[in-house]
């Protein structure tokens, strides 16, 4: 059987999808359009196998944005290439039930099977909220079961009842009537849904007193800015302090099987293939892993306890000073993580031109790739040394790169307000607030499991292949017998770095950066690996944990520091330009993306160096 | 919008029997009249903006009360509509009336 999930924004239609499916899920896109396809099994207790889909959140069934749009034409039966569903499932809050009950009542014009589960009902008791359940299924001619998605168990009303649905399997009969709504229809809907709320439940006078309490200080204008700092200040705090140890544990782990195979094996190609190129290539992005969860995990709380619409209140109006809507603010948090997702999450800006905006500026927050270069120069050249007592150095720099970020992001922003997409004008800002919600662990752990996965397979295919072209180019060819230089400067990457080496000489980049920066245009923090094994061949030695020695010797710290402002820029990453193709669906703001970023990555390490130079740091 | 909310501030005796929540301070309580899309100088056409407002719950009847505003401009705010919060710019609320 197949079931489709429809619900408004926070109805806890993801947990229940969680709740029922557990692991045994697929993300995929639909076709032709961008928006994740989460589609997960089950087996009813009766032995039935069932498909359920998770629709993206909508109030209604006309399609605004292509979130919206594909929930409407999969209820419909109208998607490209999907089966119509046979029975459609609407989640509803038990706390709030007005706006699903006049979804519900829309959706009853498609004429599918419907059914209404009332999530969260554990929550709504405890609040004073009692529902006539069977006289609700009455009124509304639906079967209507609730559910507790968070505990084990909760969800068993819902398997009986899909048991039974399935157990009918009377094709459908009804006639599809649905048209959109004008708004008159709209509000005489939503009168009707009133009306029935008003005979089959009864609202407690007692709103939800720990949201409004906790409100009180997140949303207070003052308070809630110094709330927003805090948070963020904790993230960072956790990506680089906590992550450090189980980071160092990982990398001397890739230490060790290095060595291991550099004893084992006889020295030579093979030796080394395994140890410059696979283990201390892979091993040297793997080790990134740690503070990738964490970013995740922040931001997956946030999101579940019902954080992030809180912020993009906040951020409204003083993002809006640089031409940015308050949504905004969610993907661009996410883009510290990664500019994919972040990009990815632009679907929720409905309006075209900020969403644009916000597509051409989120690779500019600092993602997790960039963090390994960052740190191998910051710990390479940046004296580990304390500031007023209280900040360290090296902390400092970080920050200050971030800053940077950050600061060329609203700069762009507001270039593109005033000369780019000129004739417009605010699009709306409107969102729920929904109540806080205790995160729910289960579903956290399911978020960061996927993500670590997609980062795993990332790290096993595209960076591995990467490692395996860069130590190739590094190796061959062999050396003429007898040769009197290091090995690597007869390789095929040094012809390559040496041919773009004078294009970056003025930014005071040698040949092994401009070997480095080409793969980083699959992944950024290929660079780093690459660096790693250019100089591993070069030197003959054991790469990784070395590396920051041996640049510290190599270059010069004003090559070290236009470096770190190329990398604030850092044009080159090939799955972030291929996703703004994909979002835009055009190439001209992807090749406007690279070649804005490259431009200030230029001149941003044009002035760096220069600048740096003429201080004496040359 | 501090204009507008300036004001409002200065008419007499108080805030007036009906009003537009765009114009309403923190703290403020009331009942829905009408929508008046046309009266709020948004960028969605107004069938539009009433469509939206509809479907998060600003009709006729309902209870709403200002909780929150935001730092610059006060804006944006937090109306409660009924049981649920909703975040929107005085720009938008200018189309709902309030009394």
């Amino acid at each position: 059987m197949h079931m489709a999930l429809v619900g408004t924004p926070n109805s806890g239609k993801t947990s229940l999808f969680n709740a029922l499916t557990g692991s045994k899920q697929k993300v995929a896109n639909y076709p032709g359009v961008t928006v994740e396809r989460k589609e997960g099994f089950f087996v009813t207790p009766n032995g039935r196998q069932v498909s359920v889909v998770d629709l993206p959140g909508t109030y209604s069934l006309r399609g605004r944005s292509p979130d919206e749009e594909i929930t409407r034409d999969f209820v419909l039966g109208r998607a490209k290439g999907e089966v119509t569903p046979d029975f459609v499932l609407c989640v509803a809050d038990s706390t709030n039930l007005r706006l699903t009950i006049r979804l519900l009542l829309e959706l009853k014009a498609t004429g599918r099977p419907l059914g209404l589960v009332l999530n969260m009902f554990d929550i709504a008791k405890r609040r004073g909220v009692t529902v006539d359940v069977p006289k609700l299924s009455a009124s509304l001619g639906v079967p209507v079961v609730t559910s507790i998605a968070v505990r084990k168990g909760g969800t068993a009303e819902l398997l009986r009842l899909t048991d039974e649905i399935a157990a009918q399997a009377q094709p459908q009969t009804k006639q599809n009537q649905w048209r959109p709504l004008s708004a008159s229809e709209l509000r005489a809907t939503q009168r009707e849904a009133d009306r029935i709320i008003a005979a089959c439940v009864s609202l407690p006078a007692r709103p939800d007193t720990w949201s409004a309490k906790i409100d009180a200080v997140v949303l207070h204008p003052v308070a809630g800015l110094v709330v927003l700092l805090a948070i963020l200040f904790v993230m960072f705090q956790a990506v680089f302090a906590w992550a450090q140890p189980l980071m160092e544990a990982l990398s001397s782990a890739f230490d060790s099987l290095g060595q291991f195979v550099h004893d084992t094996l006889p020295a030579g190609l093979l030796q080394s293939f395994l140890q410059n190129g696979v283990i201390s290539g892979v091993g040297s992005v793997i080790v990134f892993l740690p503070q990738i969860i964490i970013i995740f995990l922040v931001i997956l709380l946030l999101e579940d306890f019902g954080y992030m619409a809180r912020a993009a209140f906040l951020m409204d109006r003083i993002m809006g000073g640089a031409g940015l809507h308050g949504r905004a603010f969610i993907p661009l948090l996410s883009s510290f993580a990664c500019a994919i997702p972040g990009i990815m999450a632009t679907r929720v800006i409905d309006n075209r031109r900020d969403r644009l905006t916000t597509i051409l500026i989120a690779p500019l927050m600092t993602c997790s790739a960039r963090i390994p270069v960052y740190t191998l120069i910051i710990s390479a050249f940046i004296p580990e040394k304390e500031v007023g007592g209280l900040f360290n150095l090296r902390g400092l720099v970080m920050f200050g790169l971030y800053a940077a970020g950050i600061l060329s992001a609203l700069g762009v922003s507001f270039v593109i307000k005033f000369f780019m997409l000129r004739d417009y004008q605010p699009a709306p800002f409107m969102l729920e607030l929904p109540d806080y919600k205790l995160p729910r662990l289960n579903s956290i752990a399911i978020g960061i499991y996927t993500r670590a996965k997609m980062f795993l397979q990332r790290a096993g295919t595209t960076i591995f292949a990467m490692m395996v072209l860069i130590w190739f180019l590094a190796s061959f060819p062999q050396p003429p017998a007898g040769a009197a230089d290091p090995a690597i400067n007869y390789s095929l990457a040094a012809i390559i770095g040496k041919a773009v080496a004078p294009l970056l000489a003025p930014v005071g980049f040698n040949w092994q950066i401009a070997v480095a920066l080409i793969p980083g245009m699959a992944a950024r923090e290929v660079a780093v690996a690459a660096l790693g094994t250019v100089y591993a061949i070069e030197g003959g030695k054991e790469a990784a944990e070395q590396i920051g020695q041996v640049l510290a010797t190599k270059w010069s710290l004003a090559t070290a520091l236009s470096l770190l402002a190329w990398y604030i820029f850092a044009p080159q990453c090939a799955s972030t330009l291929a996703v703004i193709k994909r979002e835009t669906g055009s190439w001209k703001w992807m090749a406007l993306t690279f070649a804005y970023m490259l431009a200030l990555a230029y001149a941003a390490s044009l002035a760096t160096y220069n600048v740096a130079m003429a201080l004496g740091a040359g | 919008m501090t204009e507008l909310h300036d004001i409002a501030q200065q008419l007499p005796s108080g805030l007036p029997s009906e009003l537009p929540l765009g114009l309403a301070p923190r703290g403020y309580v009331g009942t829905i009249h009408r929508l008046a899309a046309g009266e709020a100088a948004s960028a969605l056409p107004h069938d539009e903006l009433e469509s939206r407002l509809i479907e998060l719950g600003f009709v006729e009847g309902a209870r709403v009360e200002i909780l929150h505003e935001g730092i610059l401009g006060r804006d944006p705010i937090a109306v409660r509509v009924d049981n649920v919060t909703i975040a929107i710019r005085r720009r938008e609320a200018m189309a709902i009336i309030v009394g």
